[in-house]
């Protein structure tokens, strides 16, 4: 964060202090992500940088004149315990606001809670779409922002007329890849021109996969591969595709969800030129993203990297604060009302803006692993409005969300009602 | 032997024989009375909803240490596959709750079309809300009974009873036993896990079912009065449990199952059906695990794929050894004890130790000390805290160098028979 | 504050290097870049054909430096000049900057005045196209070599004659054979006569190459079209039945609508709208709206309204019938002239059933690499499982202390060869000293109660699972391979493995070899078979039980821990790798029978080809092998509770 931004945001705090008396201090701020078991890999760095965002903020004088004071709970990678300890944030701490969840399934255990108790949610993670919470802010990317720009740039740029659609066997993959059969299908891609597989999480044996979408090349159709492999799963298949000498240039993979966390548990000389897409990455060259890199390597250590979702809790975080402070309470309607069109500069240049769908308008980057371990953005577009209901399968195109004019999650345009007020889980 | 066949013959009521059961029923009674008196549905709020929810649970969690105690504990099967059918019986239920959860939103989303609906509309209408978070939206053929509430509570107890005697036929009968059998069932578990994991199951893969805790048509009672409803239902589930579980284990079968444990072979050669005897045991603890998953996760509020894995049974296992196997209180008390523990460990509430030069984290180090205790039970306590008990009880045992009442040579089958 | 200082002194660094900028602007070259100057900048594959055309025809002697630089993301742009530089990083804010025209160095600048151009791979392999012209003819080998990947990658009918020029002189003969094959490829793809393309076409007979393939196939492209008259010509293929496999009755209508030779057929969805669309008084077509909630209802009213005319007749299943009965469908050639088209139809079908044999024999070399795997986790566990008896469910974070043993060697000795060498035994070491400990600690107590002896090392397996997080980190870590083991040993296009999997099979079988040796061999290995078979007898004989047991168990463990450098060499290292491992290795030991390791070997290529075969039979869902193959190992057992090799006799009581 830049000290010019710090200083702003520390002055219209002060202002905002004078009818925020009433305020209950400390505000707590509610941290939902495991810090143990399998997801632990990802979401203990997303719990550090929230404690990092709550000292800088009270370090500049904390919101509506209260210290902020986080409040963590471990889920431990167990989808019920999530929804368990969303209540207990809710009912016990009595927390203002919850930054967390990783995987979609723990964000589904926790939406009833969530919308029974009327909390605040910020999920940091690009999904899957087809979802819509009166009671979250999505500030990771939608089908929209990550996989359909990626898709756009291998069927232009790259002239891709294969894909193989490879992922984990869970919900993110399904839907996102159901959602670019039906994308591909509609750019004229035939159906037999689209291979899809899915593997178990944490897959290591992947020789045959590999051979398989060598294979697909063999009607002279340039081939791409759409990659939705989670976590560890990436290593192996990496590894695997470099020993098969498999080249950038000849096939490229983009990746959903490799980062660079995932990176730098490998060797990327023979990856070189493969992609990933997501909305931030750490080489973004902007004065911001310089401040906050080098903020997080000085508390987390040098060979520590940045990655989209702590982006993601960034813009969420500060977006709060500022609706916050906007509303003069910390009261969850009225915050949440302050947030639709609240503005914040990405760390990747341009502006994010909140959406009445909850969801984030923010640039789509395209990067190439380098040597490093690091992205070299080759590709970055405006923003793109996230859309919580993807336009390209039929059940959802007619689907929208507006919780600013219509107050509906889920209003079919067609018969002009409103499925649902509560979120589908 | 004629101690134990005389006091099977005896055939003295169940509560002169188990004084413990009494004492145990009381007890249970009093904490249902008590949180149900703490609580924010219906007493003074002293407790939270999340609270009650968690000690609801917890009876759950007792419920199916319980079986795995029957099963392990007084026939010798380590089963490493009961949390399986605890997590079959909330799946049977839990297909009932968002089926009939739905139906009532989407019935409601089309009342406001031009034309009445037809079923096929409906139908198509749930699906999609129900499968379109994983990218389907057609009922597999798997659902066929979830729109019938007496259906699916059927099959929570029929699914796991019927794979619970497929499997315990085959595996009984070619005389697998020992570390065999407890592979085999963890294999078993592995591969439902790994089948329901995958999206082709139609069970929604690694999402499971999810929003279990909100009753279809009851949208209006407020969660805090519905946990107590189910932690009544928990509480008796658990108590009609323990009072089958004593029928059980009290008697000539209960002196059968045990002399099983203790040695198979014998007991064939005395001519009873081993095989049969260990069916029942194996069929009847699946069934109460069933019911015990049935009444847990409305609680928990998503079931998923994640819940069966072999992990979980292995856990179970080490409830009931914690808690004292032989001895059914034992099994009720290392389940609530460790799962309680548990909670609190992780909750991020326990206060760090400050060593000078480290500081121990507890969300740390929780797992390594569960870990260890764990082989410190084994090795030093086999009777685990039930053991205490018998202190209290003045009740002496030989030193037998740790080992304990357990299925091996060494053990005092006769004066347990006495208890 | 910090962030005005910075910006003040690139301000200054940018006042001292402006004098430096003594740029030829007028340059020919640098005026072509500036005329194309905004779609160079635009950076988009669509786009840039006419700038890369440009600058490959332009004749300028600069040209090729501009596109080999352009194509390496060394060129730049000045945002306020427009002009074009190419430069190297000084650092992460400055830049030596050069000239195009002369290559002279220009100076040194701040990169926020700079623009760097970063082509995507797709303009990367049209600059690769636009650059064959310079390369192909170009001294360097290696150079010619990357004219022949761009041609492979983009080719180009201008290729064609560019490569037949040069294949002549050309001195490398492994450069020359590509060459030639090139060529051929090309010829069929852009050859004037059809003869010449035929004779290209029949050299590759029998070809395994994705490329012959890739260039064979779209020959054969065929697409169906529909007639109502009989149609006859060396273009169409053959007739085809709708409601056939090649295509199905929907589709056949479907082609029909289209050629607007068939009424459209009316969906549920659009009878509903149209319904709805001619309510009137609560009433459609006289029924009441309350009852069409039926399907035979909406029929009903549907059918009523298409009477008065207001909507469109359905067509009937009699109707669908017979309209397709009037048609007839043909399939018909559109990639190639029906000789040409023939020609590579008898050729590919030649190659595929060689690909057929050799997809078999690939699949044979991943369930042998994958049935090593397996039995490299499970040799451990058929010494301490196997010979002891003893259920050790820590074995699998043996393998994982393995794994992280060679990680952590690799942070001291960054020499990868030399840090898998010394990996290797120090993991044995670690391992070893683990094992012991444990059986000394552990086990040894618990020697006659095989189930607590499961349950206190599943204790002791997620204690030391969580260390591992504690002390490593959640991430996976990296374990790399040397140089020598990357890539793989190519058959042909189809058949081939990875280096690092057959070191893997080398390992198993040297292990096998070791196991055999150790316990058939040694001293040791007599007093272990004396020991499991008969304690105290052995103990009469003068021999240690205790000390045999001990060692018996931390060989066991240290082997893991070797498996563990190999499995993390070639996959991944967290600290959950061994539970991924360890229900697989129980399996893999229990279904070969215990206590014999050939019984190990064989349940190992049991589970391998049995996981591999399933994958083949379903490969868009792995998932589902590992559970089918699992449920296949449940009944196996059983059928053969004793596994494969069950043994016999007294050793089969103990």
């Amino acid at each position: 964060m830049s000290i010019r931004l710090l200083s702003a945001t520390a002055a219209a705090a002060a202002f905002a202090a004078v009818p925020a008396i009433a305020q209950d201090c400390p505000i707590k701020v509610g941290v939902l992500h495991s810090l143990s078991g399998t997801m632990a890999i990802s979401e203990t760095t997303l719990k550090d940088t929230m404690e990092m965002l709550i000292e800088q903020q009270n370090a500049a004088g904390g919101v509506l004149g209260c210290e902020l004071e986080a409040v963590v709970v471990d889920p431990a990678s167990d989808w019920p315990l999530f929804a368990e300890k969303a209540r207990e944030l809710l009912t016990v701490h009595e927390v203002d606001v919850i930054f967390g969840n990783w995987t979609s399934v723990s964000r589904k255990s926790v939406l009833p809670v969530i919308e029974e108790l009327n909390g605040l949610l910020f999920y940091p993670v690009q999904y899957e779409g087809e979802e819509s919470s009166k009671n979250v802010f999505y500030t990771g990317a939608a089908p929209n922002q990550q996989a359909i720009p990626a898709t756009d740039y291998f069927l232009e740029e790259l002239e891709v007329e294969k894909f193989a659609l490879l992922g984990t066997d869970y919900v993110y993959p399904r839907t996102t890849n159901n959602i670019l059969e039906s994308y591909l299908q509609q750019k004229g891609i035939a159906e037999e021109d689209i291979f899809v597989n899915y593997t178990p999480f944490g897959h290591s044996d992947w020789s045959k996969i590999v051979a398989d979408v060598v294979a697909l090349g063999a009607d002279g159709k340039k081939v791409g591969v759409i990659s939705t492999i989670n976590g560890d799963a990436n290593v192996g298949f990496y590894k695997e595709l470099a020993a098969a000498g498999v080249s950038a240039d000849d096939i490229p993979v983009v990746a959903f969800s490799v980062g660079e966390e995932e990176l730098s548990g490998l060797d990327t000389t023979n990856l070189v030129g493969h992609l990933a897409a997501w909305n931030y990455f750490q080489s973004a060259d902007t004065e911001a993203n310089e401040t906050w890199v080098a903020a997080w390597k000085e508390r987390m250590g040098e060979e520590r990297v940045t990655n989209d979702p702590m982006e993601a809790h960034y813009i969420g975080f500060n977006m709060w604060v500022n609706a916050a402070t906007d509303a003069g309470t910390t009261e969850v309607d009225a915050v949440r009302t302050a947030m639709y069109g609240q503005e914040f500069p990405n760390l990747t240049g341009g502006t994010a803006v909140m959406l009445p769908n909850h969801h984030l308008a923010k640039p789509v980057l395209i990067g190439e692993i380098q040597e490093d371990g690091q992205f070299d953005i080759i590709s970055q577009t405006e923003e793109v409005p996230g859309d919580a209901w993807t336009d390209f399968l039929p059940e959802s195109a007619v689907l929208m969300s507006d919780w600013q004019e219509l107050e509906c999650g889920m209003f079919n345009s067609q018969t002009e009602t409103c499925v649902q007020i509560k979120s589908n889980y | 032997m004629s101690e134990l066949s005389a006091g099977a013959f005896r055939r003295k009521p169940l509560v002169v024989q188990y004084p413990s059961l009494l004492i145990f029923l009381g007890l249970l009674a009093l904490f249902t009375l008590g949180v149900t008196v703490l609580s924010e549905g219906f007493g003074i709020g002293v407790i939270s909803t999340s609270f009650v929810k968690t000690l609801g649970k917890t009876l759950c969690l007792c419920l199916v240490a319980l079986a795995m105690d029957l099963v392990w504990g007084y026939c010798g099967i380590l089963s490493l596959g009961h949390m399986a059918f605890f997590g079959i019986g909330g799946y049977a239920i839990g297909m009932w709750l968002m089926y009939a959860r739905t139906e009532l939103i989407v019935i409601e989303s089309l009342a406001g079309q031009a034309l009445p609906p037809t079923a096929q509309e409906i139908s198509d209408g749930i699906a999609t809300q129900i499968f379109g978070v994983v990218g389907a939206s057609e009922f597999p053929p798997i659902w066929a009974f979830a729109h019938s509430l007496p259906l699916q509570l059927a099959a929570v107890v029929l699914v796991p009873a019927l794979l619970a005697l497929v499997f315990g036929w085959l595996a009984f009968r070619s005389r697998v036993t020992g570390v065999y059998l407890s592979i085999l069932t963890q294999a078993m578990t592995l591969a439902l896990s790994l089948y329901l994991f995958q999206n082709d199951s139609g069970l929604r893969g690694n999402n499971g079912l999810s929003g279990l805790q909100n009753l279809p048509g009851l949208g209006d009672v407020p969660q805090s009065v519905v946990s107590v409803w189910f932690l009544w239902a928990s509480a008796l589930a658990l108590g009609l449990g323990y009072l089958a579980c004593v029928a059980i284990v009290s008697g000539k079968f209960g002196s059968v199952i045990r002399a099983i444990r203790d040695d198979e072979a014998r007991v064939r050669f005395l001519g009873y059906p081993v095989e049969a005897y260990k069916l029942f045991i194996f069929t009847f603890t699946a069934i109460l695990a069933g019911i015990a998953g049935a009444l847990y996760y409305p609680q928990a509020g998503i079931v998923n794929p994640a819940e069966i894995a072999p992990i979980a049974s292995i856990y179970l296992a080490v409830w009931v050894a914690i808690g004292g196997r032989g001895r059914l209180y034992g099994a009720v008390i290392g389940a609530a004890f460790v799962s309680l523990l548990s909670t609190w460990f992780t909750g991020g509430q326990a206060p760090d130790v400050n060593l000078g030069f480290a500081t121990i984290q507890w969300v740390d180090w929780w797992t390594v000390l569960l870990g260890l205790s764990f082989v410190a039970v084994t090795l030093f306590a086999p009777k685990g805290i039930g053991g205490l008990f018998d202190l209290i009880a003045a009740k002496r045992s030989p030193d037998r160098h740790g080992a304990d009442l357990g299925p091996d040579p060494g053990a005092l089958r006769e004066k347990e028979a006495n208890e | 504050m910090i962030w005005y200082f910075r910006q003040l002194a690139a301000g200054l660094a940018c006042l001292l290097a402006l004098p430096a900028f003594a740029q030829q602007a007028e340059a020919p070259i640098q005026a072509l870049l500036v005329e194309y100057g905004d779609i160079i900048a635009k950076s988009s594959r669509k786009t840039i054909g006419p700038a890369i055309d440009a600058l490959a025809n332009s004749g300028l002697p600069q040209a090729q430096t501009v596109l080999e630089r352009w194509q390496a993301k060394e060129m730049w742009r000045n945002k306020e000049t427009g002009l074009f530089v190419f430069a190297e990083e000084v650092d992460r804010d400055t830049l030596r900057i050069f000239d195009f025209n002369d290559e002279g160095e220009i100076g040194i600048a701040p990169d926020d005045d700079f623009k760097q151009l970063k082509p995507n791979s797709g303009i990367r392999g049209m600059i690769g196209a636009a650059l064959v012209q310079f390369q192909l003819i170009d001294p360097d080998p290696e150079l010619r070599a990357t004219a022949l990947d761009a041609i492979e990658r983009d080719p180009e009918e201008s290729h064609l004659t560019a490569l037949r020029a040069t294949a002549q002189g050309e001195g490398n003969p492994v450069l020359a054979a590509r060459k030639e094959r090139l060529e051929r490829l090309l010829t069929i793809r852009f050859g004037e006569t059809d003869d010449e393309r035929i004779a290209a076409i029949r050299s590759f007979e029998g070809d395994l190459g994705v490329d012959a393939r890739a260039t064979l196939n779209p020959l054969v492209a065929t697409s169906v079209v529909v007639s109502a008259t009989p149609l006859g010509g060396a273009e169409i293929k053959r007739i085809i039945e709708p409601g056939s496999e090649a295509l199905p009755r929907s589709d056949a209508y479907a082609l029909l609508v289209d050629a607007e030779m068939a009424p459209p057929l009316v969906s549920r969805e659009d009878k509903r709208v149209a319904l709805v669309a001619n309510i009137e008084d609560g009433q459609v077509a006289g029924i009441e709206v309350a009852a069409l909630g039926t399907e035979a209802a909406r029929d009903m009213a549907y059918a009523a309204l298409a009477a008065t005319g207001k909507v469109e007749p359905v067509a009937e299943e009699t109707e669908i019938e017979k309209t397709l009965q009037t048609f007839l469908f043909y399939e018909r050639y559109t990639g190639a002239s029906p000789a040409v088209a023939l020609a590579a139809a008898d050729v590919l079908s030649g190659i595929e059933t060689k690909v057929a044999w050799n997809q078999m024999a690939d699949l044979g070399l991943d369930a042998l690499s994958l049935a090593s795997i397996y039995f490299l986790a499970a040799i451990g566990l058929a010494i301490t499982f196997g010979v002891m008896g003893v259920i050790n469910m820590a074995h699998g974070e043996f393998i994982m202390m393995g794994a992280y043993t060679g990680y952590v060697v690799q942070l001291f000795v960054t020499d990868y060869t030399l840090s898998i060498l010394i990996a290797l035994p120090l993991a044995f070491a670690v391992t070893f000293s683990a094992g012991v400990a444990m059986e000394r600690l552990v086990i040894r107590w618990l020697y006659h109660r095989p189930l607590e002896t499961l349950l206190a090392t599943f204790g002791i397996s997620i204690a030391l699972q969580q260390i591992a997080k504690n002390i490593f980190g959640t991430q996976a870590r990296p374990l790399t391979a040397p140089g020598w083991l990357d890539g793989s040993l190519v058959f042909n296009d189809i058949v081939s493995i990875s280096y690092i999997r057959i070191a893997i099979f080398v390992l198993a079988l040297l292990f096998l070899a070791l196991f055999l040796f150790v316990m058939n061999r040694t001293r040791l290995g007599l007093e272990v078979r004396a020991v499991t078979q008969n304690p105290r007898m052995a103990a009469s004989m003068g021999i240690n039980p205790d000390k045999i047991n001990m060692l018996t168990f931390g060989f066991g463990s240290g082997i893991a821990g070797i498996a563990g450098v190999a499995i993390g060499l070639y996959a991944k290292v967290t600290s959950e790798m061994g539970a991924d491992y360890i229900v697989q290795a129980f399996m893999t030991v229990v279904v070969g029978g215990v206590g014999n390791i050939w019984g190990t070997l064989l349940g190992a290529s049991l589970v391998g080809t049995l996981q591999k075969g399933i994958e083949w039979l379903n490969p868009s869902n792995t998932l589902a092998a590992q559970t089918y193959m699992i449920l296949f190992i449940i009944l196996f057992i059983q059928f053969r509770p004793r596994g494969i090799i069950a043994l016999k006799g007294r050793a089969a009581e103990a």
